[in-house]
């Protein structure tokens, strides 16, 4: 049942990478590429009817993660306290920022809303990075299971690391780069005429970021947490989810050079779910791993709700993502096909 | 100030704010699923032109809702780990089940009745409003159902690690609490609602433009208002009242600023309760009315305060107190004007009646102070408590976090909040002298609730 329920979280958190990392990529993009007012309306007319159903499966994976295991929530929710506040000011700024540009055709009330969802999209992204990468590196558990993190400390990684260290840092650069080169595949895939070429310019010089920081990123993970590499021992087969980080990196810049918008989006899909997999291999059956003793890592057993709740939940949750994935399809399905600045669903 | 006060002020503030806009979005989602009926009955494009200004109204809230939404799950582990950790295998799930079931639903069908009018047939465009309709109040089930497992626990074990899970699904989902204070806050969603659009009705009227659609919206304003403040009392309130009678005694207590306990037990109108003296200042009082309401008959014996033990008091009575008598002398004054205005309505003077037209345009935002108090009834009335009887709230919040990192985040919930409320204030004035013939436009949509003019 722990196993089951592992999974069930991750892939929500990766459905949530996937989605709503698009948009937010789009947001991280938007001053770049938003140079005219008609190029901006496209930007927001791209993921407008979307980004709420995106961001949903934070919601809803936040919700089973609740559920499934309640130790895990209540010590990293409030271990990490501030960096999730100022996550939850970012999310609000960013919906408002979104939806409120269009309702008043003023150029200084655009542009203030122009700037705060550039601002709110490039540090969402950043944050999740370093998110995931304190995950990895491990936090100051305490006896009790609970722990407490400053934003930062001195930068480094040890005993006492702050939220922000060397390599969370890294973790969040990786973030900025993947949902950016995200976002521009996206556009690819949305934008018209010369947005879409830009789109494809951006992406193609992202590309060679993206790749660098990945590559900087696996030695700094091993050099933090040599223990990741533990269930890839055990098990050889897991190297192949590395490989396939690469492959997708390569796929992303080839079928972008070869016009394959679609299939280069769909490698970029695969890239942050590849990543996100391969951090979960190598973490699994731990949760949030102690940075300083790891008889107190948060494991799936140790957090586990209890199995009749697990069992009944099995069976909504199942219903229920049936019925998301219907709304998913006739969402994407209404809104298929290239945006312009006027247009709207279905054209 | 300490950690403690802090996180409960933290998210006493954070969800009375947040619940500001669902009220009226799960009100609205109701009354523009009847105009999109009538409209579908009569052939009368007029009420669709309604749909349509409400719908713009509808989306603003939702969006504030929506926003504002994401920090109340976050904050059960941020400021009240521990109450997370042992409650999360019981009250996870239905916080779970609202985000799989209802905000899925809500998003995807949102943007059809926002923008699909013209694409799709009149029959599919109310099914549209009718799927809003559906996922906001399945939204608000699953939220009751969290908030009655705390106020009257039932279905649950223990586990070894000091955890509770659930031990039926079907109980827990059918806690009668839940039932009766769904039916109860529903119905005082659909009274805010009211009051809005008869308001807005009232507003046109007195200041005569959009005269047409004032009538319009006076009309089913004043009707619905009518049904929803009736039920309000009886039987959702009444029902309910005496459940927690049953099973929160201490809470009726306080609540109704009871100290000794008696038969024939009075009913204080108004009056201040002084908790060291125990006792009511200033009392206006009606004999027995109390047991009467209560138990049905006038000699019952009623539990005051004296019959619990000092440390199961609710621990802020006087703020109870008074949330409570708010909350029913609001729901007396909504019924009286509603009674009076409806009567207007059926002799056909409801429209030229500018005595009444005045009340009923400044009371619109007294269902949103009814509806705050009667919250803070129920989770003042709640404490000491967290979970009834199993957790205290000194035992829930988050130990580590300390009280100058709450305070930072409280600051800044409260500066950014304020910043929300101008712009919906600007917003939802921009709308409504805008008007509802600006409506007639099918708009375009840019993103999830905007659209963008024709350039």
């Amino acid at each position: 049942m722990g196993f089951v329920w592992f999974w069930i979280v991750a892939v929500m958190i990766a459905a949530y990478v996937v989605l709503d990392g698009f948009d937010l990529g789009v947001g991280i993009l938007s001053p770049f590429l938003g140079r005219t007012e008609d190029a901006r309306r496209t930007l927001y007319r791209s993921i407008g009817p979307v980004w709420d159903g995106n961001e949903v499966w934070l919601l809803a994976g936040g919700g089973t993660l609740y559920f499934a295991f309640p130790l895990l929530y209540a010590s990293s929710f409030s271990g990490f306290y501030l960096p999730l506040m100022i996550v939850l000011w970012l999310l609000i700024m960013r919906g408002v920022s979104i939806e409120l540009r269009m309702h008043i055709d003023h150029d200084v009330w655009r542009s203030f809303f122009d700037g705060l969802f550039f601002v709110a999209s490039a540090l969402l992204a950043i944050f999740f990075g370093a998110a995931l990468a304190n995950v990895i590196r491990g936090v100051p558990l305490g006896a009790d299971n609970y722990f407490f993190l400053p934003l930062w400390t001195n930068w480094r990684v040890g005993a006492n690391p702050g939220i922000l260290d060397w390599y969370t840092v890294i973790g969040g650069v990786v973030a900025l780069v993947a949902l950016a080169t995200h976002g521009a595949l996206w556009l690819v895939l949305k934008a018209p005429g010369e947005l879409e070429n830009r789109a494809r310019r951006a992406a193609s010089t992202l590309w060679v970021a993206l790749l660098l920081i990945t590559l900087i990123s696996l030695p700094a993970t091993i050099a933090v947490r040599p223990s990741a590499l533990d269930n890839y021992e055990a098990h050889r087969i897991l190297y192949a989810i590395p490989a396939l980080v690469v492959a997708t990196l390569i796929g992303i810049l080839s079928f972008t050079k070869q016009r394959k918008p679609l299939a280069a989006f769909l490698s970029s899909c695969l890239y942050l779910v590849f990543m996100l997999v391969g951090a979960a291999a190598g973490l699994y059956p731990t949760l949030l791993p102690s940075s300083t003793d790891p008889a107190r890592d948060i494991t799936i057993a140790g957090a586990l709700a209890g199995p009749h709740s697990l069992h009944v939940g099995l069976i909504w949750w199942s219903i229920g993502l049936v019925l998301a994935l219907g709304y998913f399809f006739t969402s994407y399905w209404l809104f298929r096909g290239k945006v312009t600045a006027e247009a709207g669903y279905g054209h | 100030m300490n950690a403690l006060l802090l996180d409960r002020i933290h998210f006493a503030f954070t969800v009375t704010f947040h619940y500001l806009f669902p009220q009226l979005t799960m009100g609205l989602a109701l009354l523009m699923v009847v105009m999109k009926l009538i409209a579908l009955r009569t052939n009368d494009d007029r009420w669709n032109q309604a749909a349509r200004f409400w719908a713009k109204i509808f989306a603003i809230n939702f969006l504030l809702g929506v926003v504002t939404g994401i920090p109340m799950e976050f904050q059960f582990g941020t400021n009240w780990s521990e109450f997370a950790r042992r409650t999360g295998g019981v009250i996870g799930q239905p916080l779970a089940m609202e985000g799989v079931f209802a905000f899925f639903l809500e998003s995807t069908f949102l943007g059809l009745f926002l923008f699909g009018e013209k694409r799709m047939s009149k029959v599919a465009h109310f099914g549209a409003a009718t799927m809003v309709f559906v996922g906001s109040w399945i939204s608000g089930f699953f939220i009751i159902v969290t908030d009655a497992w705390m106020q009257h626990p039932l279905a649950y074990h223990l586990l070894p690690n000091g955890s509770y899970e659930v031990s039926s699904f079907w109980k827990f989902m059918l806690n009668p609490w839940a039932w009766l204070q769904y039916a109860h806050n529903m119905c005082g969603a659909v009274v805010t609602a009211s009051f809005v659009v008869a308001a807005t009705g009232a507003f046109y009227l007195l200041e005569k433009s959009h005269q047409e659609f004032g009538r319009l919206f006076l009309k089913i304003g004043v009707i619905a208002g009518l049904i929803s403040c009736v039920v309000q009392i009886f039987p959702t309130g009444d029902f309910h009242g005496r459940y927690v009678a049953k099973y929160q005694p201490a809470a009726i207590a306080g609540m109704e600023g009871l100290f000794r306990t008696q038969k024939g037990a009075p009913v204080v109108l108004i009056g201040q309760p002084d908790e060291n003296a125990q006792k009511i200042d200033n009392p206006l009082v009606v004999n027995d009315v109390l047991s009467f309401l209560l138990y049905g008959t006038t000699s019952a014996e009623v539990k005051g305060l004296d019959a619990f033990p000092r440390d199961q008091w609710p621990s802020a009575l006087p703020l109870l107190y008074y949330s409570y008598h708010i909350m029913v002398g609001l729901g007396t004054w909504f019924l009286l004007l509603m009674l009076v205005a409806a009567f207007l309505l059926w002799r056909g003077k409801l429209y030229s009646a500018r005595w009444i037209l005045w009340p009923i345009l400044l009371s619109f935002p007294l269902p949103y102070i009814a509806n705050t108090a009667g919250w803070m009834t129920a989770e003042i009335g709640r404490q000491p408590w967290l979970v009834y009887g199993l957790i205290r709230t000194s035992e829930g919040y988050s130990t580590h976090v300390s009280a100058g990192n709450t305070l930072f985040t409280l600051l800044g919930f409260l500066g950014m909040y304020s910043v929300l409320s101008i712009l919906w204030i600007v917003l939802v004035y921009r709308f409504i002298s805008t008007g509802p013939a600006a409506a007639a436009v099918e708009p375009e949509p840019a993103t999830l609730t905007t659209v963008q003019e024709k350039r």
